[in-house]
């Protein structure tokens, strides 16, 4: 432990002498754990959700709970920002966190490993390398998966390197920037979007404006289409048309109800439903999502067999007591994306109900979340969309604040050095 | 008061003066806690964004519901101050007000 852990503790442990009625005073004493003295949190996933989830418990508890975060990863990569990298206008290394702060300022025990299976029976964890980790509450925050099946030949062709999707930060991102470096000028790149919901909804929008600006200064002759399977942009919707008939007329197309069916990766071409293919130079294919795939394992995808229903008080899940889900893997109340941030708000209200839960009471009867979420248009420019959503008892569901929330007049560039704050603020929050 | 509040923000939050110590309310700590991916931590920020932590509170209610009525001009925060109520805007002051810079 280190010792600006070690003060951290001590000085809570004065302060909470004090308190008699705190969370700490009645955590460890008042509750049943599964062996040992401090109740054990399990959290599987550091990105947004867990990150976020394992470093809160530990704050919020005074150490007082036993935190594991079960990582693959040694680090983390964003995928806010990760267009700009995909544009050359940031590198790799600039989205890129080491989870060494957990540990070190928190006292999470970082494990890099993945899940072979859990036990919610006996309230156990087997990792892949053989560890069994005993949880009294788990947490987990597994993103989203590809449903494969959706486009005909894409999981071959993407695990080729052929057709990729980069909608997990990380190798995929920069092989995608290779890929539009090695793009001949004239060349053509195709980027198709599934039907909502799927994880971050101007994420692709978003991501043709900035191929769109990277090809306009190095590649004047390119081509972006947009082949998008909704009837219209999921997402700030007027603001990108607007960006697009500015900035990158002539060179950006978008073509809506473009449902992709198939991929052809020697000839390079994405099949639709009743429009005719598309052959591009650089496809970029994403597929429909769903919950990742251990919370689909662990029986935790109710709802169409995709998304994961929760109570929106604790963030438990609906299928399984004594687990919690966070972030793009659960079934979201109406208007609430499937973002970072929102992981992030997740994390802290399932934060506080497990300190709660654990110590025999109930978790916060009204919570608070709300998202913010900017998307860059260009690389210096940057647009908003903001909501806030409070629980509602009688729906048990939380709703957007009538009159609150909303997009930005016009891209800016204040807002795009508050995008780049936004990140370097909520990157600590999850792992300073 | 257009764009004095700022001035004012940044120059009543110099010292720990404010800062003090009193039971943690878990409801208070959530709620501030809504405020933390762009303000930083327990409303300590990282630059552009305005660090939150050892404001007076009523200066702080202030600002905010300034955004709110369009008083104090702003690109997100008049839309995001709309969602929360005058006591959870106390609230979260209140907290503010109690952390250390």
């Amino acid at each position: 432990m280190s010792t600006q852990n070690l003060m951290n503790r001590r000085r809570a442990v004065g302060a909470l002498g004090a308190l008699g009625t705190g969370v700490a005073a009645t955590l460890g004493a008042g509750c049943a754990s599964v062996g040992g003295s401090q109740p054990k949190v399990v959290v599987v996933g550091g990105g947004f959700g867990g990150s976020t989830a394992a470093k809160y418990l530990r704050m919020w508890s005074d150490g007082k709970l036993d935190v594991t975060l079960v990582e693959p990863n040694k680090t983390f990569v964003s995928c806010p920002i990760s267009n700009l990298v995909i544009a050359g206008v940031k590198q790799i290394g600039d989205i890129t966190v080491p989870y060494d702060n957990l540990a070190a300022r928190h006292g999470v025990k970082v494990v890099h490993d993945t899940v072979a299976s859990i036990d919610a029976a006996k309230k156990t964890v087997t990792l892949s390398g053989g560890q069994v980790l005993p949880y009294d509450r788990l947490v987990l925050s597994p993103g989203i998966d590809y449903m494969w099946d959706g486009v005909q030949g894409l999981q071959a062709a993407s695990r080729e390197g052929r057709i990729l999707q980069a909608w997990k930060a990380g190798p995929e991102t920069v092989a995608l920037r290779r890929q539009l470096e090695d793009m001949p000028d004239g060349g053509v790149f195709a980027l198709s979007i599934p039907e909502a919901p799927y994880r971050c909804p101007p994420g692709p929008y978003e991501r043709a404006c900035m191929v769109a600006h990277y090809l306009k200064r190095a590649k004047p002759r390119a081509k972006v289409l947009i082949l998008d399977a909704n009837p219209d942009v999921t997402s700030k919707g007027p603001l990108f048309k607007k960006v697009w008939a500015e900035q990158y007329k002539g060179m950006l197309e978008y073509r809506p109800q473009h449902k992709a069916m198939a991929v052809d990766a020697k000839a390079m071409t994405v099949k639709f439903e009743v429009h005719d293919d598309v052959k591009a130079d650089v496809l970029n294919v994403l597929p429909p999502m769903r919950a990742g795939a251990l919370a689909v394992q662990a029986g935790l995808a109710t709802v169409n067999s995709r998304w994961c229903p929760v109570d929106f008080l604790s963030y438990e899940s609906k299928a399984q007591a004594g687990i919690h889900v966070l972030g793009d893997s659960i079934m979201l109340a109406p208007l609430m994306p499937k973002s970072g941030h929102m992981a992030n708000q997740h994390a802290k209200v399932a934060a506080a109900a497990i300190i709660e839960l654990l110590a025999g009471r109930a978790p916060h009867a009204a919570p608070v979340v709300m998202n913010t979420c900017y998307s860059f248009v260009n690389a210096t420019q940057a647009i908003h969309v903001a909501s806030v959503h409070q629980y509602n008892a009688e729906q048990k569901t939380m709703l957007t604040v009538p009159g609150s929330g909303g997009v930005s007049t016009a891209p800016s560039d204040a807002e795009g050095k508050v995008a780049l704050g936004w990140a370097d603020n909520v990157w600590a929050d999850m792992l300073a | 008061m257009k764009r004095l509040l700022p001035i004012l923000l940044a120059a009543a939050a110099a010292p720990s003066a404010f800062a003090q110590s009193a039971p943690v309310d878990p409801v208070a700590r959530s709620l501030a806690a809504t405020c933390a991916n762009c303000h930083g931590t327990n409303g300590r920020a990282k630059a552009p964004m305005a660090t939150l932590a050892g404001i007076p509170k009523d200066l702080l209610v202030l600002q905010i519901k300034s955004y709110r009525s369009g008083e104090e001009p702003a690109t997100i925060m008049h839309q995001i101050a709309k969602g929360y109520t005058d006591r959870q805007i106390e609230t979260i002051a209140a907290y503010f007000a109690a952390q250390k810079r």
